[in-house]
């Protein structure tokens, strides 16, 4: 029944897996090539100016072959200065093609970076609630800074220095050769070791680096625990046990480290010794060579020199294959997040003049990941304009979802919801968001100045108007932060109590002037006190608007015109609360005490 | 985004004490970070001592190498000229062999022995790190932040990790290739040496400035990708707010604006890198030249040969490589220190509810808890609790009632020795809770709050996490008590569920339920619920008294609520107010008094179900 009903394919409704690596390739990095076009020509020259470089590197050892045998072998003091001069000339002209490439590369790879964080966060926003489920925060902070990290480094650093460095291989190479024939093939067949170890070290480094990567996340991981659930360790008296387990953790990651040296070790002293080889052979034949005029002295001086200046570009191709590698892996990680298309695509219609009459009718929805699993099973229900409805159901009965339908924070999967005669989904969604506004039970707070996390629905709200908002939410207490309502709140700025941070998600939502207010259980960690006096304020807003309060206190419900009870995924009973106290059963049960305790009398 | 909605929108606050951090420390291993940085290094001494001994051999191997070369092109060649006698030759091709394979072997032990030293080093502080944020007290962590706690193991550890990796090694092979070569270019030739050396001023020059420049503008890079990074996660983690607010527009704007001002902060250290490598390069290429003039000369007036010509030449690019990459391993040392001295300070906060020098033993507790005199205050000179006097009979259930502030939380909290009191005794079965070691004070007294945080692992493990050798029959006893066994059960892979996974999707309520069963399997002689049925809906609340009914029976409860249908089943209620216990008596006593403010809290109440 389900697989006959369910969605063609679960994959395509639940959009990429955080967990699973994305398949990543040459192509994943050329389909973000656009990003490279404003800067052509900024490549272009450090192209110019590195193969600049690759020949200003070949040239200084000759001029130095030249003084040693012109001026000093054939004692021909006139050349002396010129040539001397000459390398001068030449060593200038080296620092400043490296200066202007520094400096146009620094323009264009950090412009590069930016635009693709800025594209990111835009198309992050864009994404719907179905998304954001999915993806923790942290998983997206990576990419929008180590990812694009790599992909910068590889783009501006990686990807010319393959390109130089094969170059200057070839180049040298082919002076060598010209120059002395045996021993360019000496310094070409040492070059091939250095090639083939690269990349298979490059292989196995790959796989213990994450290796590392992963001990270090469950690391994290336990770190986290540790401070997050601290006062539930406390609690328990359970730190010796979560020492310990931090310890295993710890140690596996201290073992797999050290292989990693010792891996490193390995390949980096075979990089320095298979060079030196060279340099033996070199010294040896060439030596020889001098001896019996087959080479000047001057040509094997150059010879070592060039020889040594082939060092870093062979040695470093590792490298910078394993920097391509990452590159594409980021790539294709970000392509991901791009390949995933909002679900939730705005109408075009407006409504001119919004009474606020919300209607659902038939409403299913499933969450993507349990689409057999529906939570809602057909609602129907009838808000009039101005009325307050009370929503009441028990825990996980689908009460928020139900109200996270009317801005389209989630869409429904079967049926309509209706906003004055028109389904939500045919209204362009910046226009129905700014008529329904919600008051969430966890509020999330901005590290922002109050004010900003006040007018988030409203950023052009007057003095007056915050004012009234937080008179009717209760929230006056900002006035007695330091700085007063330019004080920083949240996270990074002045710790607020629960009960003060639901006060002000209610005024955020009061201040939105919304047609529609919705009030996810937001008075729930209010003391009785406090929760009297809000819900005294809150009766005038109410008067005129409609509203759908989400509640699990009877003091709650008495806010609202009639009450809906949800069970099962449907609206069974609507009423009001006495009526429903009386009548319905499931409500009384809900709602009321519990009856048969002793209540004292 | 103009420069003053930039500075609007994040208001005032005072600064921040990692920024501060930063500042202090830029560039400088002074105070706590140098202390820290020695106490971590003691125990290794000796290992440090033989890897400068291996430094020392690696680099006199490879420094040996162009000297010899200078050796075989001047030795080496005429004997083969003159006779064709290749001895001289092969000799010094033997010994570069030789200076060659003890440079390979020497790095190859530095190399792994660092590698060990360091992740030693890494693994002492981490786990002294996690220990010691184990033993401060909650109130430690409100003020701190898990974010901070986090950084604190994982980012800063790993700067520390990349300058043990890196750093030294650069340091050290950078001073000793310095001092090294500039003595054998001397002892080579005294005249072309000193000529070589004239760089030496001008490295140090640059050097410097880049030193100064990279301080600040590292500072500057480091707090703008906080704004950044700060930005991004609050956006992506409240994303339902930022949709439901249509704050899209303007939340672009502002990230487009600390995004381009970290850009701005990175082109400007990108630009210092810029200026400083290719300078390195200017410095050494002129250096280059004046040695082929003067020591072209030299040799062509027979002073020097041409193998010292080419042993200067093959020196001086030795000399100069490592100064180039001393740009890299500034950045690695100066977030290194920075984070040093963030760890230093934690490491040097006192845990404010110590461990007793001699605990004392308790096996079985029979739950009697009695406050002798307690005072105790958050900020100095305004008590919550100016003197409390109160005694809980093993096996009472008690509840506790009262406006927010009035002192209720902080109650439970000293019972459970979150907080030690400023001035009197808090005594379990007559016993000072500051004499037990906190592990056993937390076996007997238990504390269930709203907030119920669950661990990675199966719904089983957090169940179990009070005490591991509980059965599976155990578990299933608890939760059903509770209510909680069907929802439980009815998930994928019911008690075996991932809560990092499908256990995402459980509700507060029911993660409060799976709370109540950790501390009901537990077992505790005292338990204390804070506020801990807030967020089940009534008909769970009910569940969850039928089985306090059972569970409380012969044990000791506080039970802290707002709601009054908690407070029935307790044998007496304490009202309080400003940190006194205003009301006292059982409940029906208590509404029987018919004035007095349990009295009118009930009337509410009775109003509101009718």
């Amino acid at each position: 029944m389900s697989t006959t009903l369910g969605p063609p394919s679960s994959a395509d409704q639940l959009g990429p897996d955080p967990d699973r690596p994305p398949a990543a390739g040459v192509h994943s990095l050329w389909r973000l090539r656009g990003y490279l076009r404003p800067y052509v020509g900024s490549l272009a020259i450090m192209l110019v100016a590195s193969l600049g470089g690759v020949a200003l590197a070949i040239g200084i050892p000759l001029v130095t072959r030249a003084i040693i045998d012109g001026p000093v072998t054939d004692r021909d003091l006139g050349a002396l200065l010129p040539l001397a001069g000459l390398a001068l000339l030449l060593g200038v002209l080296e620092a400043v093609l490296v200066f202007w490439r520094r400096w146009v590369q620094s323009n264009a790879v950090l412009g590069l970076e930016t635009t693709m964080r800025r594209d990111l966060y835009a198309h992050l926003q864009r994404l719907p609630m179905a998304f954001h489920a999915r993806w923790g925060s942290g998983q997206l902070l990576s990419r929008a800074t180590t990812d694009l990290a790599a992909i910068r480094r590889f783009s501006g650093f990686g990807l010319l220095f393959l390109l130089i460095n094969v170059v200057q291989l070839v180049a040298t190479t082919a002076v060598l050769l010209h120059m002395y024939w045996p021993l360019g093939l000496v310094v070409a067949a040492a070059a091939v070791p250095i090639v083939w170890l690269s990349m298979r070290f490059e292989k196995r480094y790959v796989v213990i680096s994450r290796q590392v990567q992963d001990e270090q996340g469950d690391l994290a991981t336990l770190a986290e625990e540790g401070a997050v659930g601290i006062r539930v360790i406390k609690s328990f008296g359970r730190s010796t046990h979560v020492g310990e387990l931090y310890d295993v953790a710890a140690r596996r990651l201290h073992a797999t480290s050290v292989d990693k040296a010792r891996l490193s070790a390995k390949f980096w002293t075979f990089l320095e010794v298979i060079p030196n080889v060279a340099v033996v052979v070199v010294l040896l034949l060439g030596a020889i060579g001098v001896g019996r005029g087959q080479l000047s002295i001057g040509e094997l001086v150059a010879f070592i020199t060039l020889m040594l200046s082939l060092v870093w570009p062979v040695s470093s191709l590792g490298v910078i294959l394993a920097m391509a590698q990452e590159a594409m892996t980021a790539s294709a990680r970000i392509l991901e997040i791009y390949d995933t298309k909002p679900a939730i695509r705005s109408g075009e219609r407006e409504i001119a003049e919004p009474r606020g009459h919300l209607r659902l009718e038939g409403v299913h929805f499933a969450f993507p990941d349990a689409p057999d699993e529906p939570v809602l099973r057909g609602v129907d229900l009838d808000v009039r304009p101005g009325e307050t409805i009370a929503l009441v159901g028990a825990t996980g009965s689908g009460k928020t979802i139900l109200t996270a339908l009317v801005p389209r924070l989630w869409d429904v999967t079967a049926g309509r919801v209706l906003l004055d005669g028109v389904d939500v989904r045919e209204l362009r969604i910046e226009h129905l968001r700014s008529l329904v506004a919600t008051a969430f039970e966890d509020p999330t707070l901005f590290s922002m100045s109050a004010r900003e996390n006040l007018t988030l629905g409203r950023p052009d709200a007057s003095e007056v108007d915050i004012e009234e908002a937080l008179e009717i939410s209760q929230a006056g207490f900002v006035h007695d932060l330091p700085w007063g309502l330019d004080t920083r709140i949240g996270e990074q700025g002045m710790a607020l109590s629960g009960g003060q941070r639901q006060r002000l998600a209610l005024a955020r939502a009061v201040l939105a002037r919304p047609h529609v207010l919705v009030l996810d259980d937001t008075l729930s960690a209010l003391d009785v006190h406090t929760e009297a006096l809000v819900e005294e304020a809150l009766g005038r807003v109410l008067a005129s608007t409609t509203a759908i309060v989400v509640a699990h206190r009877a003091s709650t419900v008495q806010l609202a015109d009639r009450v809906a009870l949800l069970e099962d995924g449907k609206i069974t009973h609507v009423g009001g609360h006495r009526e429903l106290l009386a009548t319905v059963p499931a409500y009384r049960d809900l709602l009321a005490g519990d009856e048969n305790a002793e209540v004292p009398a | 985004m103009s420069e003053q909605t930039s500075r609007s929108w994040r208001g005032e606050a005072q600064v921040d004490a990692d920024e501060a951090a930063e500042r202090l420390t830029a560039g400088s291993l002074g105070g706590g970070a140098g202390r820290l940085l020695r106490e971590l290094l003691t125990p290794y001494r000796r290992a440090l001592q033989v890897l400068v001994l291996i430094v020392l051999v690696e680099n006199a191997a490879r420094l040996a190498i162009p000297y010899l070369v200078k050796v075989g092109i001047d030795s080496g060649i005429p004997p083969i000229r003159e006779r064709d006698d290749l001895s001289t030759l092969l000799m010094v091709v033997g010994a570069v062999l030789l200076a060659t394979l003890t440079q390979a072997v020497a790095r190859n032990r530095f190399l792994v022995r660092q590698g060990v030293v360091g992740q030693d080093v890494l693994l002492a502080l981490r786990r002294r790190v996690f220990g010691h944020f184990q033993a401060l007290s909650p109130a430690f962590h409100d003020g701190y932040t898990s974010g901070r706690v986090i950084s604190r193991q994982t980012s800063d550890v790993d700067a520390i990790h990349e300058m043990l990796e890196t750093g030294f090694d650069g340091l050290v092979t950078a001073a000793l290739t310095l001092v090294g070569t500039a003595g054998i270019l001397l002892f080579l030739d005294v005249r072309l040496g000193l000529v070589a050396l004239l760089c030496g001023p001008f490295l140090a020059l640059l050097t410097n400035w880049f030193r100064k420049a990279s301080a600040s503008s590292y500072r500057v890079t480091r707090e703008k990708v906080a704004l950044v990074i700060v930005h991004f996660v609050e956006s992506m983690g409240g994303v339902r707010a930022v949709q439901a607010f249509r704050r899209e527009e303007r939340n672009q704007a502002i990230f487009d604006d600390v995004n381009d001002q970290y850009r701005r902060a990175n082109l400007v250290a990108f630009r210092l890198v810029a200026w400083f490598m290719p300078g390195i390069r200017l410095i050494g290429n002129i250096t280059i030249a004046v040695v082929l003039l003067y020591g072209g000369y030299l040799a062509y007036r027979g002073e020097v040969t041409v193998g010292v010509l080419a042993a200067f030449l093959l020196y001086l690019r030795q000399f100069f490589e490592p100064m180039m990459e001393i740009s890299q391993f500034y950045n690695t040392f100066q977030s290194a220190s920075a984070a040093l001295e963030k760890l230093a300070g934690v490491l040097e906060q006192e845990p404010d509810v110590p461990e007793p020098a001699e605990p004392r033993p308790l096996e079985q507790a029979a739950g009697e808890l009695r406050f002798d005199a307690v005072r105790f205050e958050y900020v100095e000179g305004r008590p919550v609790l100016p003197g409390l006097d109160l005694v809980v009979p093993a096996g009472q259930t008690v509840a506790l009632v009262g406006t927010t502030g009035a002192g209720k939380t902080t109650l439970a909290k000293l019972a459970t020795r979150f907080y030690d009191p400023s001035a009197g005794r808090v005594l379990l079965d007559g016993v000072d809770v500051r004499d037990l070691a906190s592990d056993t004070l937390r076996d007997h007294v238990v504390m269930v709050t709203q907030e119920n945080y669950l661990f990675s692992g199966t719904i089983a493990d957090n169940i179990r996490f009070g005490r591991p050798e509980a059965t599976m029959e155990e578990v299933v006893a608890a939760t059903t008590a509770l209510g909680a066994h069907e929802f439980i059960a009815a998930m994928p892979h019911g008690y075996e569920t991932d809560v990092a996974n499908q256990g995402g999707r459980l509700s507060a309520g029911q993660r409060q339920l799976v709370a109540f069963a950790r501390a009901f399997l537990a077992d505790p002689a005292v338990l204390i619920l804070d506020e801990a049925t807030s967020s089940l809906d009534v008909p769970s609340e009910r569940l969850v008294q039928q089985a306090l009914h059972t569970v409380l029976a012969g044990r000791t409860a506080v039970i802290i609520a707002h709601r009054l249908s908690t407070v029935q089943i307790a044998d007496r209620v304490l009202v309080m107010e400003h940190g006194q216990v205003v009301e006292d008596g059982s409940p029906q006593e208590l509404v029987a008094a018919g004035e007095g403010r349990f009295s009118a809290l009930h009337e509410a109440w009775q109003a509101s179900l009718a």
